[in-house]
Parts: structure tokens; sequence; C-alpha cells
């Protein structure tokens, strides 16, 4: 392989995927597995007073928190989430039991059967009715699950009592369901006195560690094996452990293999959702109009359990300030609980949230001072050095000015955005966006340690031994890549299997747009210390261990430093026209521009931006989620909508190269950076369009509606 | 009440003792194991069990097996053996349709149907052609661009 190593090449996985050979766990057979269906609380929040069953047919049975032997919990970042509720239930869908048995439509016979009796207690739903421990606190006394504070500059309430004006606003994101189109699945069994666990599963080591313990089990003690994973999208990063507690619990005590796979009514009803957020933020200005200090309060609502979300709340906090350079700040997240299903990790992990209520701020501040809003945000773009809201710095080029030129000029943004008058029904907006790759300061070397193997064997073979998974997003390409271009040998010679944690080494978890540029710079490191002893030994092993760059300071008790090495940059221009009778927006063009470091695949980059972008785009278009007294409304794909193939036109995608010194030919993370910011732009777009500020996505026809008739009463 | 339907599956000559109400989904993953024909929702939204029911791309979850009697079904495993199928397939993976891979199947089936309708679409017939199918991972324009490239180098086949 000497061409250069962004050139595409064909997938490893393509054509069996193209062909229906590629088998998804569903699609593979257990002997002697039973299936399970999962019995959960109808109610959002109460006392279970008794459960009654109904008569069990030989070869059936229940399984509840009574029949785990260890410790009642899935230990995510915490303990908290249980494997089966026992008492209480916090929100509908809690788990409360598992039904299990050799036929599935006698098992929803049975569920249909399953009586339960509570005793209701109030929920808090919303943010607002969780803040105000609506029903009396759940988490502690204040229901809140997580806070933190951080400051920047100047002292703040010092800014603010200089400042010649203060502009305040609050904007607001929903739910956001992942629609990863392989449903969450799971088998737990046993082959030669052990546990396996089969999983479509982003983090296969995270599955073990957080259910060993219901079987006083130490981790390595199971095996997780991971299934081809058909979409995640932050889905499967800590949810399959929901699924595999109770399977494994069920295989132990019915000694027979225990398979859950759910169905899309389940998916939409009883998984994990993006936080929705509400995030308020005053800017104090002088004279002249020029920003002093940002004062920002951001609320995710959490839901019932904390699984990751101060995780992602951390994430939603240092990316409050988005591309900008603003002198003096104090973030304040607080994470609330609520009676919802719990929040979790969704593809932006907290930043989509805070970047869009920047975006818009910014934007609105423009219009206030009567600035275009591109050329006010040009005034506080982000540079190389320049101090970020943890006081840390930012370290590499920063290209955005050159982003902004390509999609800028590729768009005719300039001219558009100046003859387009306030709702004339077209609309241009432009967004701009990062995020910070991997974990968040010193995490990568404190809490994970990544390590990966590298393996010859006889036939000239090399296998990667690493825990990072294939779910989609193309890195088991990209790591064959890696591998073969520094060891200067064909593609095909790479091999990389679906982890299984007995195998291979744990190089942490596929999430955080950690894969290419940590694992990714392992496996060429691994590589490189291989390449000398290729030719003459036969059969070896080559280790490689994490090493942190020197440089970064990161106080994580304080929340200051280098919240991350390096960042992804993202900007967006979206153009639309709003039909004044339907309310319909119809997007008419898309140019987006991304600097993820040196790209090893410049068609697979394309292919996550346009996912990604796309998935932006239906959350502030489209995917409406509401919860009513603790249900979701939305029941299905049929009234749950994502985009569909006519819904946006062609994007033009483009990229800078700004190889970063730490990642494997110059990469950085990319997967959810493409997520970040194109509902931005689009909100900025409409709100031009329809000539009305717009605070909140997603901004369904109706909503626009809503805002139209506001502007004429 | 179980009824003996026989119709003919890629190509062949076959019959299900099953309840008539049965899907053709079930009928064909779990008596036929061909697998590759996915259940994305159950209702007909999304397209990933798509399959041709005497020359119709039909979504399966909602066809009954009572339905199927002399019916003629070809899923991916049949359309693959097809040069139709091979060229889509090629042409999928040359131009980075492929993520996940869960829509891909029906994706394969809805692209072959538009082209044996249409085998020079435009990028408007092509997204109208999909717009049954739905992907999360793409975005759409890769799978656009590829069934396009298909229309180009199956010359012929879809005549």
């Amino acid at each position: 392989m000497t061409k250069e190593i962004s050139d595409p090449v064909r997938r490893y996985d393509a054509i069996d995927k193209c062909t229906g050979k590629q088998k998804y766990l569903g699609d593979m057979h257990f002997p002697g597995a039973l299936y399970a269906r999962m019995v959960r609380s109808t109610i959002a929040r109460g006392k279970i007073l008794a459960i009654h069953l109904p008569e069990m047919p030989q070869g059936y049975d229940f399984v509840s928190y009574k029949d785990i032997p260890g410790k009642n919990e899935l230990w995510m970042i915490q303990k908290d989430w249980k494997c089966f509720a026992e008492h209480d239930v916090r929100y509908v869908g809690e788990t409360i039991g598992l039904l299990c048995g050799p036929d599935k439509e006698m098992l929803d016979d049975l569920l249909s059967q399953v009586k339960i009796d509570y005793e209701e207690e109030t929920p808090a739903i919303t943010i607002e009715e969780g803040l105000a421990c609506k029903g009396g606190a759940f988490v502690g006394k204040d229901n809140l699950f997580c806070e933190m504070t951080t400051r920047s500059g100047e002292d703040i309430d010092k800014v603010f009592a200089r400042a010649d004006r203060v502009f305040e606003e609050t904007y607001r994101t929903g739910f956001q369901e992942h629609v990863n189109l392989e449903p969450q699945s799971c088998c737990a069994t046993m082959e030669q006195g052990r546990y396996v666990v089969y999983a479509s599963s982003q983090c296969p080591f995270y599955i073990r560690k957080s259910i060993a313990g219901l079987l006083n089990l130490k981790p390595e003690d199971i095996d997780v094996r991971q299934t081809m994973t058909g979409g995640a999208f932050g889905a499967k990063e800590h949810f399959p452990d929901v699924l595999a507690g109770p399977c494994l619990v069920a295989c132990h005590k019915l000694q027979k293999p225990v398979e859950l796979v759910f169905d899309r009514k389940e998916e939409t009803a009883f998984t994990v959702k993006r936080h929705p957020s509400r995030t308020t933020i005053k800017t104090a200005l002088d004279k002249q109009g020029n920003i002093l200090g940002m004062d920002i309060d951001v609320v995710y609502n959490v839901g019932g359990y904390l699984s990751c979300s101060f995780v992602v709340l951390q994430r939603g906090v240092f990316h409050a300030t988005g591309c900008y350079r603003i002198p003096a700040t104090r973030i304040h997240g607080r994470g609330v609980a609520t009676n919802t299903f719990p929040s979790d990790a969704f593809r932006g992990f907290g930043a989509p949230q805070t970047l869009f209520a920047i975006e818009r701020h910014m934007c609105h501040l423009a219009d206030m001072l009567g600035v275009e809003p591109l050329e006010f945000k040009r005034r506080y773009l982000i540079r190389q050095g320049d101090m970020t809201n943890t006081e840390g710095h930012i370290n590499e080029r920063v290209m955005l000015p050159e982003m902004i030129r390509q999609i800028t000029e590729a768009s005719d943004y300039e001219r558009k955005a100046r003859e387009y008058k306030p709702s004339c029904g077209r609309g241009i907006g432009l967004s701009l966006y990062n995020h910070g790759g991997a974990f968040t300061g010193n995490g990568e070397q404190v809490l994970i340690k990544a390590k990966c193997d590298l393996h010859k064997m006889a036939d000239g073979r090399v296998e990667i031994l690493c825990g990072q998974t294939e779910m989609g997003q193309g890195f088991h390409t990209a790591a064959r890549k890696i591998a073969a271009h520094t060891l200067g040998i064909p593609f095909e010679k790479i091999v990389f299997e679906n982890i299984d944690t007995d195998r291979v080494q744990d190089s942490g978890p596929t999430a955080a747009s950690r894969s290419t540029q940590i694992a990714g710079r392992l496996i060429q490191q691994a590589a490189e210390q291989m390449k000398p002893r290729y030719d003459k030994e036969e059969d070896f092993t080559v280790h490689v261990e994490y090493q942190h760059p020197e440089g970064f300071p990161w106080d994580q008790e304080h929340w200051k430093g280098d919240a991350y090495i390096a960042y992804g940059w993202g900007a967006a221009v979206v153009e639309v026209e709003v039909d004044p009778l339907t309310y319909e927006v119809k997007t008419v063009g898309i140019w987006v521009s991304h600097d993820v470091g040196h790209p090893i695949d410049r068609l697979i980059l394309r292919g996550q931006a346009n996912g990604g972008v796309m998935q932006s785009l239906g959350y502030a278009a489209m995917e409406v989620m509401e919860n009513k007294g603790g249900k979701f409304r939305q029941k299905s794909l049929a009234d749950y909508i994502i985009p569909c193939s006519m819904d946006f036109p062609m994007m033009q995608t483009f990229l800078v190269d700004n190889p970063y010194p730490y990642g494997p030919y110059g990469a950085k993370g990319a997967g959810e950076l493409v997520f970040n910011g194109a509902d931005a732009a689009f909100t900025e777009a409409v709100s031009k369009a329809i000539g009305k500020p717009i605070c909140e996505i997603p901004i369904p026809p109706e909503t626009i509606e809503g805002l139209m008739h506001a502007q004429h009463d | 009440m179980l009824s003996t339907i026989e119709f003919t599956l890629n190509g062949k000559k076959v019959g299900v003792t099953a309840d008539p109400m049965k899907r053709l989904l079930d009928v064909l993953r779990g008596d036929f194991g061909l697998t590759g024909t996915k259940e994305g929702c159950g209702e007909g939204e999304c397209g990933a069990c798509s399959v041709l029911k005497d020359g119709l791309l039909v979504t399966s979850c909602l066809v009954p097996i009572g339905a199927c009697g002399g019916a003629d079904i070809v899923t991916i495993e049949g359309l693959s053996e097809t040069a139709r199928g091979k060229c889509l397939a090629e042409a999928f993976a040359d131009g980075g349709a492929v993520q996940c891979g869960f829509c891909i199947p029906g994706m394969v089936m809805a692209a072959n149907y538009l082209l044996m309708h249409n085998p020079h679409p435009t990028e408007e017939e092509i997204r109208l052609g999909i717009s049954g199918n739905l992907c999360r991972c793409t975005g759409y324009d890769l799978i656009v661009e590829s069934i396009k490239l298909a229309s180009q180098r199956g010359e012929g086949l879809w005549k």
C-alpha cells in the first residue's frame, strides 16, 4: 500500500451486507435458547405492591431481582441503575422482570396477563418539574444527579457589574431517539462452563464490568462477544447492560441460553434518548456592543437513573461557548432527575445542546446589534493559543476561516444573506461547531489506559486485537488501512474480528470519537514496532499501551486546563424555503466543511458527514418526541419521523487538511463532530425565512405555524 | 388453523405449513432461514424487509403468508445470485453506500425494483424510488450515487 492513506478502499464488510449474508444477533441461532420478554413498569413513579403472574406453562419462568445471587445493580459509571426494580419504580418502562420461554407468541400472551399493583406517586417529567422536586425529591434533597461550575477570566460578577447592557435568552432542545435500525439485542448463554454474552454493542468491556456483580463474578469471568452491530449512535454504549443483566440472571437461574431482541415499539418507548436541555445564556456587553463575558446556565433532563449523564453534562458545559473566544465565563451545569426513561449517550454526547444554544445566541446578539451574523461571529472566532472556558488553550491551528470560505463561496452565502430579506420565505443560515476528541482531560490516561495487541500469524496475516467495535461507522476498515499502510502489506492481509473480550486487549469504549484518534494511533504504533520483525519472524505479538502526550494540564476537580487536547471543527450553511400556506420547510442546499485532521478514508468520512448532518437536520426539523405523564407520545417510526431520501437535497461536503500530531497519520475524531452543528444552521435559515427568532428545536411545521401567527398578532 | 401454502421462492417451488396470518417476513426468516430480509419496524415504515412478490416490491412484514399461495417471491438472497444483484452489490460497495448495513438488503431490493422500471433514473427518481427505505447512517447521498453507478455499469441488465 503505497498510495495516500486517505484514498478510499472498499469496506471489508460491504459485500456481505449487500447480499444479506451478514448476520446480526437476531439472525443467529442459539441452540436451546429461551426467548425473553421484559415486564416493565407501566407507571412513572410509585411503589410496587404486588405482582400477579399468570399460571406459567411448563418451560416458562419469571425472573426478577429475587433471582440475583449478587448485587442488584448495573455498574455503568456509578452503580445506581438497578438490573430489576425491587419496590420502587422511577419511570415508565423500568425493568421489573423477565418472562422466559420457548415460544414468542406464548410469551406475548403471558406478558399481557401480568398484573402489577402499584401505589402511584406524582411524577416529575419536565426539567422544571424536576428542579421544583414535584412529588418530592427522589435523588438527594434537590433532585440533582450532578452539578458543576466552570469559570474563566475575570470574575463574572465584576464583569456584569461594569457592563453597559446585558442580553439574556433561554434555548431548549428536545428528546431524540437514536433509531439504530438494528434493535437492541442480547443473548446470555453458557459455553464450556463459562458465561458468554452475545450482544449488539459498542462497548463489550462495559457490559462485562456492568453485569459481573449480579452473579458475584469478576468481569473477566464473563466472555462478551460483540455481534455485528447495525447502528448504535450511543444507544449501544451503556444501554446494552440493561438487556445483558437480566439475560445473565435468567441464564443463571434457568441454565439455558436466554435471548432478548427488542422490537421497534420497544426501541421507541423503552430505550434511552438524547437529553432534553434548557440553556440560558446571559451576555455582558460594553457600550460599543463588544462581548465582555457570558454567564451560562445549563440543565439536562437526566431521567430516572444517572448512567453516564454527568459526563454528558461535562461535555455540554465545555462546549457551551462553541467556537468563540469569550474573555470571561461562568458556566453552571446541572443534571436533574425526572421520572422519564433515562437519557444517555447519543452522538455528540451533550455538546449539540449547548452548541445549539450558543449559535442561536450569537445570531440573536448580531441581530440586536444590527450586524450580519457571520460578520459578528468572525470577530470572536477562537484561534490557536486562545483561552478556553476552562482556562486551557486551543492547541491546534484553527482552520475555521478557510472552512467558512469554502462553504460561503460554494453556497453564495454572502449575497443570499444580504438579499433574502427577513420573512421573505427564503433564508440562509450558517453555524460553526466543534467537538473535543476522546475522553475529557486526562481521562484517557487515568480512566481508560488503552491497550492493543497486534498479532502476526504464520501465514503472513496480521490480526488487530483491541476492543474497538464496528457498528457501521467504518472503524474496522480504517483500522485495517492503518495497519496495512504502516506494515506495507495488502489491506486483505489484516484481520479484525468482531470483539470478543476473551481474545482482545481492552482499548476502551467505542465512544467519544476516540477510536481513530486513540486506538488508531495504538494500531499504528504496534504496526511500526512489528514492521522490522515482520519478514523475519513467523508468529508473534506486539503489545502497546497508551501514552498521554506531555504538556496538556488538566485538573478534574476544579475543571481547569485543557479539557481536550484537540478538537474537530465544523462549519455548515443551510438554505431553506418556507411554504407560507403549509409551513413546510424545503431545504434547498446544504454545504458543510469539517476539520478531522488528516482523514484515514475520504469516502468513509463523507459517509459520516452525510449521516451525521442528516441526523442533526432531523433533530432540528422533524424529530419530535414528547413525554406526557411519563410516556413517550410517539410510538414507532410511523409517528417518530426521521429523514427519508426525499427530505433533504444532496449535500456538498468539504474537508480541510490539518494533521494532528498525536493521531494516526494525522487523524482526529470525526464521528460526533458531524452531528454538532447543522441543526443550528437550519434553524437560523428558517428563522430568517419567517422573520422570527427561534430558540427551541425541533421546529416541525406546526411550530413554525405558531411562530408565524405570533407575528400576525 | 394451519394451512399449507405453496409458492416460488428464489426460483424454487416450496411449501410451508403455517397459520395463514403468519407474516411472510417470519416465514422467510424462520422457516427458510433467509435472514437477509431484516425486521426494522414491523409496520411497513422502514423497508428493511422488502422483497419482490410477483414482481412488486412489498414489505414482507405486512404480507400474510396466506396471501402468497402461488406467488413468486424473490429475496435478497435470490437477487444476489443474479447479475443485477451482483452489479448492485459491487456498486454499493465501491460507492460507499454501506455503513451499518441493516437497511441495505431492503435498499438493494428497492434499487433493483427501481431499475427494473427505469434503468436510467435521475437523482430525483432515485430518491423517490428509495423513499420507502429508511437509513439512519448514510444520509442517503452515497446510496443515491451508488444506484446511479449501478445503472451506468449495468447497461443492458435492466433493459
